[in-house]
């Protein structure tokens, strides 16, 4: 109770909030706050949800959001639809799309389950803002092979942990590797060294003429790729506004040659008799490779030479630290937190976040170094916050999701048959081609086509009394 | 002097409407001069299409060693190639388009691509749809760019035939994207569908209420000038595949009059690397929908046609050798056309790299000679009436567009 009432004392003063339990001064308690609260942090609440936090204390409802780990959400579990077991190896190119396609369904059905049924709201609405932050395509290619993996593995562990890992997690996945093209990205004097090795080696073994047209999707590396490193500092680090240069770009490419895709013999897939994603023998590893699941760091491909990123010289000869160092470095740039805390505080406040806000989040951001918990605290128990009430349009998936839960009705089937809905309304899930992400702001989502599809969704899944409000106007907003 | 009195009809009009009682001959009025005007129906061939044996360098003696198994036979043989110049001829099942060329509203035009040599089907068709090649971040699409430029004022301006809105009309303008006409409706399954509708006319929300009124409006219109079900006119045969039925709503809506300036529609199945096959197979029963379904709509339309462009594109082309299994791996220069009254058709336009090694790009592809920019330019000011000063902002970052006499003037 004293330990409380310091704590309280503190937040009366005025300072943020401090320490790993939330203060009860300053988190208002009203009804309209609580709903706010579940509009926001929650796919909106169920039947019931509102007294029951009321009853738990918001300020308590929040903290425990914030730490999903001591929240019982075995429920859920009994709720998620089968997700198809990656074979140990595919048979051919084809077979490896089909199981990309069951998997990327059977993911975005779990999505829907989850936003519906499950108790750790707040951890959802992070992996579902993180994945959009860190967008790949499930259309492109082989992406969609290692999407539910990414989900799970890059982004959902880190959401409420520290920036750098988060980043680094994203960097070294294969979906992002894959869907941002640095996997074919090399030194182009690397890549003519690798090619007369190949050479080499396809004439002593009698296989493929190297000079062949290459397959989709196993294009030769030819060189430098800027993709990843464009979209690293303007997307998922800086912002666009965030004081880079294309040189930037170019010195941030060339610290990422090397970094790649475990190679799945590549050369040999397609040939007859070689199984496409046979590991085949185990390959040797080069001195100064690393490989990590399927991520590979190949030396060979490495431009080793000195760059300079954003000023900061990287020494010669460097192998996989070099892009290692500009994830430091780009963590913990001050463009990258505020860039990070005006994103959430778009996600969470407002379209256009008050000013206050986001230098507050960003400070904390600094003074963390990128501690995702702490930011997310700071924004979500401001006054900033709790005075936003309404301020932004759902999304279509938070409008699904929060009129399913609204409904308080059973979710007919696994999911799968809630995602044409999602793609009615113009958000099919993991099928956001730009690395930008979904628009999270209300000209996107309101439009004469979407509003026309949520009016029908809304009769659709609720009976006649609450398909009114559904589809309705207010219902829009959270 | 006719510029402004149609943007004041217009306004008017809609105007009148969202109060509620604009008279029907002024409504019809200030709906047809628009609607009557010029009208653009672009067709995305997703996936990469082989355009190579589409518009077929028959008199190209490199097509056929670069192609032994998978070439299209020169006219006269065979299956052969339909001959259109001497040099060029269409794939044999495109034959339902050759009295459109023999009319003159036909044009083609050759080696025909972006500036980029990407051959992601993803960052190309990006490229393409914001027709801003090698610029990841442009949010909205050129289509939704003009429909800005003009100031449009009903989202009936443009329609996508397609479920989602595509990137090219994706942006600040209000544009409509249904699968279909009868899907664009509020359906009353639970009888709340008014209750709904009226929610939205008492809200203070104006961003909510503005988009419902617009949603309503020209759904009410569309409704009202599409009622009963749709016969196509002339004898028009739409195939009745996806891609032919959203040509046949792109005619329904257009008839209707309601102020379609420009269209979408999309065709799939392009990216042809296994077994495409030749004179049959995979890639002539693309072929035979897309030519049956612009024969359909050009009939259907009529004399509409007389102030129609329709506009095929595709991300890339593909190269110009076959693979090892009978397709075609993903390229770079490509064949788009146009067709219509205002075409300078008849003819294939842009230059002929050639198909010598010497001659492709990276050694291997059909280069580009024509950046597709130019033709969207063309289209935009020499078919829709845009002005040229408007060009930055319709093809951002693209400083001087080649006038390519693609469009009578």
């Amino acid at each position: 109770m004293t330990h409380r009432g310091i704590l309280a004392g503190t937040l009366v003063l005025g300072a943020v909030l401090a320490g790993s339990t939330l203060g009860a001064a300053g988190i208002p308690k009203d009804k309209e706050a609580v709903e706010h609260a579940l509009n926001r942090l929650a796919y909106g609440p169920k039947p019931g949800d509102v007294e029951r936090v009321q009853e738990m204390g918001l300020s308590n409802w929040i903290d425990r959001q914030l730490h999903p780990d001591g929240i019982d959400d075995s429920a859920l579990k009994a709720r998620l639809p089968e997700q198809p077991e990656r074979p140990a190896q595919f048979a051919d190119q084809m077979e490896a799309r089909r199981w990309g396609r069951q998997s990327v369904q059977a993911l975005s059905a779990e999505k829907v389950v989850r936003a519906v049924y499950s108790e750790r709201q707040l951890e959802e609405q992070l992996v579902d803002f993180w994945f959009n932050h860190f967008n790949v395509f499930a259309g492109k290619g082989r992406t969609s092979e290692w999407i539910a993996d990414y989900e799970r593995h890059a982004i959902r562990p880190h959401v409420f942990g520290k920036f750098r890992d988060l980043l680094e997690a994203t960097a070294k996945s294969p979906a992002m590797l894959f869907y941002l093209d640095n996997w074919l990205s090399a030194d182009p004097a690397a890549a003519e060294r690798q090619q007369e090795l190949q050479q080499q080696r396809a004439a002593r073994l009698g296989v493929a003429n190297p000079n062949r047209p290459q397959p989709q999707g196993q294009q030769r590396r030819r060189g430098l790729n800027e993709n990843y490193g464009r979209e690293l500092l303007e997307l998922h680090t800086l912002g666009v506004d965030g004081g880079y240069t294309q040189k930037d770009i170019i010195e941030v490419a060339r610290a990422f040659t090397g970094w790649t895709i475990a190679p799945q013999n590549q050369k040999a897939a397609g040939q007859p008799g070689v199984p496409f994603g046979a590991r085949g023998r185990r390959p040797q590893l080069a001195p100064g490779a690393v490989q990590e699941g399927e991520f590979r760091f190949t030396p060979m491909l490495h431009d080793s030479g000195e760059k300079i990123v954003l000023g900061h010289k990287i020494k010669a000869g460097g192998g996989i630290e070099d892009g290692e160092q500009v994830l430091d470095l780009v963590a913990r740039h001050p463009a990258t937190a505020h860039h990070i805390a005006f994103e959430l505080a778009q996600r969470f406040v407002s379209d256009e976040p008050p000013k206050a806000l986001v230098d507050r989040a960003a400070k904390k951001f600094r003074d963390t170094d990128g501690d995702l918990r702490e930011v997310v605290k700071t924004i979500i128990t401001s006054d900033e916050f709790f005075s936003a009430r309404g301020a932004k349009v759902k999304t279509p998936l938070e409008f699904l999701a929060s009129a399913m839960r609204a409904t308080g009705r059973d979710m007919p089937g696994d999911g799968r048959q809630l995602l044409n809905a999602l793609m009615q309304m113009g958000m099919p899930l993991y099928m956001c081609q730009p690395p930008t992400g979904y628009d999270d702001t209300a000209e996107t989502w309101v439009s004469a086509g979407a509003l026309v599809a949520r009016m029908n969704i809304a009769q659709r899944i609720a009976g006649p009394q609450q398909a009114t409000s559904i589809g309705g106007p207010e219902f829009q907003r959270r | 002097m006719t510029s402004t009195r149609r943007v004041f009809m217009k306004s008017g009009a809609a105007a009148m409407l969202s109060l509620g009682f604009a008279p029907g001959f002024l409504t019809r009025a200030a709906a047809a001069a628009d609607a009557r005007k010029r009208l653009l129906i672009a067709v995305f061939q997703r996936g990469a299409l082989d355009g190579l044996n589409m518009l077929v360098p028959f008199g190209e003696a490199d097509y056929y060693r670069l192609r032994p198994s998978i070439g299209i036979a020169r006219p006269g043989r065979d299956n052969g190639a339909v001959d259109l110049d001497g040099f060029f001829g269409f794939h044999p099942r495109m034959a339902p388009l050759k009295p459109l060329w023999d009319k003159g509203m036909l044009a083609a035009i050759h080696a025909c691509g972006s500036p980029d040599s990407t051959r992601s089907h993803f960052d190309a068709q990006d490229y393409m749809e914001s027709a801003t090649p090698g610029v990841k971040s442009t949010r909205d699409g050129w289509l939704n760019r003009y429909l800005q430029a003009i100031n449009s004022t009903t989202p009936l301006q443009g329609v996508a035939v397609t479920r989602q809105t595509p990137r090219t009309m994706q942006g600040r303008a209000a544009t409509l994207a249904f699968p279909g006409v009868d899907e664009f409706a509020v359906r009353d399954t639970m009888g709340s569908a008014r209750a709904i509708e009226d929610s939205y006319s008492r809200t203070t929300d104006s961003l909510l209420s503005a988009s419902a009124r617009e949603a309503f409006q020209a759904m009410g219109v569309l409704q009202k000038a599409t009622a009963g079900s749709y016969q196509p006119a002339n004898g028009a045969d739409y195939p009745r595949t996806p891609f032919g039925r959203a040509l046949q709503e792109i005619a329904r809506i257009a008839k209707a009059d309601v102020g379609l300036e420009v269209a979408f529609a999309e065709s799939t199945g392009w990216d042809t690397h296994v077994n495409q096959g030749s004179d049959n197979g995979q890639l002539a029963g693309r072929l035979d929908d897309l030519a049956r379904g612009l024969d359909a709509l050009t009939r259907d339309l009529g004399d509409r046609m007389a102030d129609t462009v329709i506009l095929t594109m595709s991300e890339f082309g593909r190269a110009a050798s076959e693979n090892g299994n009978g397709g075609t791996d993903h390229g770079h220069g490509n064949a788009m056309m146009l067709i219509g009254g205002p075409v300078n058709g008849g003819r294939v336009h842009g230059k002929w790299p050639g198909l010598a090694p010497e001659q492709r790009f990276e050694s291997r592809d059909l280069a580009v000679t024509t950046d597709f920019r130019d033709v969207f330019a063309e289209v935009v000011t020499a078919h829709l009436g845009a002005d040229r000063s408007a060009l930055p902002k319709i093809i951002p970052g693209y400083a001087k567009p080649r006038p390519l006499g693609i469009i009578k003037t």
